[in-house]
């Protein structure tokens, strides 16, 4: 194992989206692991994100598809940059929208 | 290299429990004070009480006595003592769990009262108690072990963590030629088709989607959808924004390799080793009885923020990859894989360490669930009574 301190790992090399593995403070370098390519990312975060929250790896435009485990997890409700937290106030579900 | 060898109980039809329970099983809601009196007379016998057993009828009737039978006829039942307000119903449940060859009773209220009857069952329950203090543990091989998963409380370190070390058990299992299953119906939702995908022929990847759409169709026929109650308030304070990501956590229970061979209706046993889908609810407690009545002997159990489950006659092993439950609710965690956020343990390290657990609770190791008296025997009602 590589001794070295990550802030939040990555499920697929399709992602859009990272899981921060401890509380993070906003403007802040991170680094992440890509468990699906083993390697090690850089980001810059724009928010706090705690700890099991997510955080978005790329600009996600509004009503794009959020990526995680390479599967679509939902669409973004609105532009999301880089570096921010990603939740229920801007990520929502593709099921039972009428 | 992992123990393949643990010490559990043979019981006359073969199959191996990891627990010697005697029970006193209440065929009846009106029932539950007379068992209880019998456990609260003799030390050691457990009463199982529970909600429902009065004019059911139908496929819901059928499923109370598949589950009422299939709880006593467990492995993890040295004997059982049925009480019932009435001899036909109390009688079919005695009928079904002494077909496994185990001591098994009954006694019903009517026209004796309570009293009589408490005093009657209690001197059985002495003898039942008595006669299973005497069995011995011997050695038993990993494959004869039916093993069931699903999680609760989740977030996305179970994604992450704790679901994907049950998957390293799971596929080891599966290569042993153990029996287990998964299910949680409503909680695939945004998985469906990755979970089709795992059937081991077309045909039952075909037979779950039916079960899934049903369900789908039931919550529809209601005029709801599960935006209310999935993901839930939990789910979300840990960082789970949506179903279909909750979904693809809940799915790495099995594994990378290992495919299921068919679809279990609620408390069905599976028909050989394996692994095996069950359509059942997603709510623990409902869950795990169900997976009990099917005659599983031990239960893996990932959480996130922590659920606190447990069932009176199947070991529930808790694992968390969150370090704030690890810390905060330790008395509620066997197994910490907290290790794999800062990649301080690798996944195949952490299915070893559960795998080891395992081990252990077969040997008779009691869960923290059991130590904290955990009992959680909740049968699932599909409509309401006549």
């Amino acid at each position: 194992m590589v001794d070295l301190i990550v802030d939040f790992i990555v499920h697929g090399s399709e992602d859009t989206v990272g899981v921060a593995v401890r509380d993070v403070p906003g403007a802040q370098t991170l680094t992440g692991w890509n468990m699906e390519k083993d390697e090690t990312l850089s980001l810059e975060s724009r928010d706090p994100v705690a700890l099991g929250h997510k955080v978005a790896l790329v600009d996600i435009a509004r009503g794009e598809k959020v990526v995680k485990y390479n599967r679509p997890i939902g669409n973004s409700t609105q532009d999301i940059a880089r570096g921010s937290h990603v939740h229920t106030h801007n990520l929502k579900t593709a099921r039972w929208q009428q | 290299m992992r123990e393949e060898n643990f010490w559990g109980y043979r019981r006359p039809n073969g199959r191996v429990g990891v627990r010697n329970h005697v029970v006193v099983l209440s065929v009846d809601d009106i029932s539950n004070a007379a068992c209880e009196a019998v456990a609260a007379n003799i030390k050691g016998v457990l009463a199982l009480p529970h909600a429902y057993g009065r004019l059911q009828f139908g496929e819901d009737l059928e499923l109370f006595f598949r589950t009422l039978i299939g709880t006593g006829a467990n492995p993890n039942v040295a004997a059982c003592l049925v009480i019932g307000i009435e001899p036909e119903w109390t009688r079919r449940i005695v009928d079904g769990v002494s077909e496994t060859g185990k001591p098994t009773a009954g006694l019903s209220v009517e026209g004796h009262g309570d009293l009589r009857t408490i005093e009657r069952a209690s001197r059985k329950a002495l003898d039942l108690l008595q006669d299973a203090s005497e069995l011995r543990r011997e050695e038993c091989h990993v494959r004869e072990l039916y093993v069931s998963a699903k999680c609760g409380e989740s977030d996305t370190t179970t994604g992450l963590a704790s679901c994907p070390t049950v998957g390293q058990v799971f596929d080891g299992l599966d290569e042993i030629g153990a029996t287990m299953s998964f299910g949680e119906t409503s909680e695939l939702c945004g998985a469906e088709d990755v979970c089709a995908a795992r059937a081991a022929t077309p045909e039952v990847g075909e037979q779950f989607l039916r079960i899934f759409e049903s369900y789908q169709e039931l919550i529809l026929s209601q005029g709801v959808d599960l935006l209310g109650s999935q993901p839930t308030e939990g789910n979300i304070r840990g960082g789970l924004t949506t179903i279909e990501e909750k979904a693809l956590g809940n799915i790495q229970k099995i594994g990378r390799k290992c495919r299921y061979l068919g679809c279990l209706e609620p408390a069905e046993a599976p028909r050989g080793a394996g692994l095996w889908f069950m359509d059942t609810s997603s709510a623990a407690a409902e869950a795990v009885t169900l997976w009990a009545a099917s005659g599983a002997v031990v239960h893996l159990f990932p959480t996130g923020q922590g659920n606190i489950v447990g069932n009176p006659i199947e070991p529930v092993i808790k694992l968390s990859g969150n370090p704030a439950t690890v810390r905060s609710m330790s008395e509620h965690i066997d197994v910490d894989v907290s290790g794999l956020l800062q990649r301080q343990l690798t996944l195949a390290d952490a299915g070893d360490r559960l795998w080891d657990m395992m081990i252990r609770v077969c040997n008779g190791r009691l869960t923290r669930a059991e130590a904290l008296g955990h009992r959680e025997f909740v049968l699932t009602k599909l409509y309401r009574s006549a």
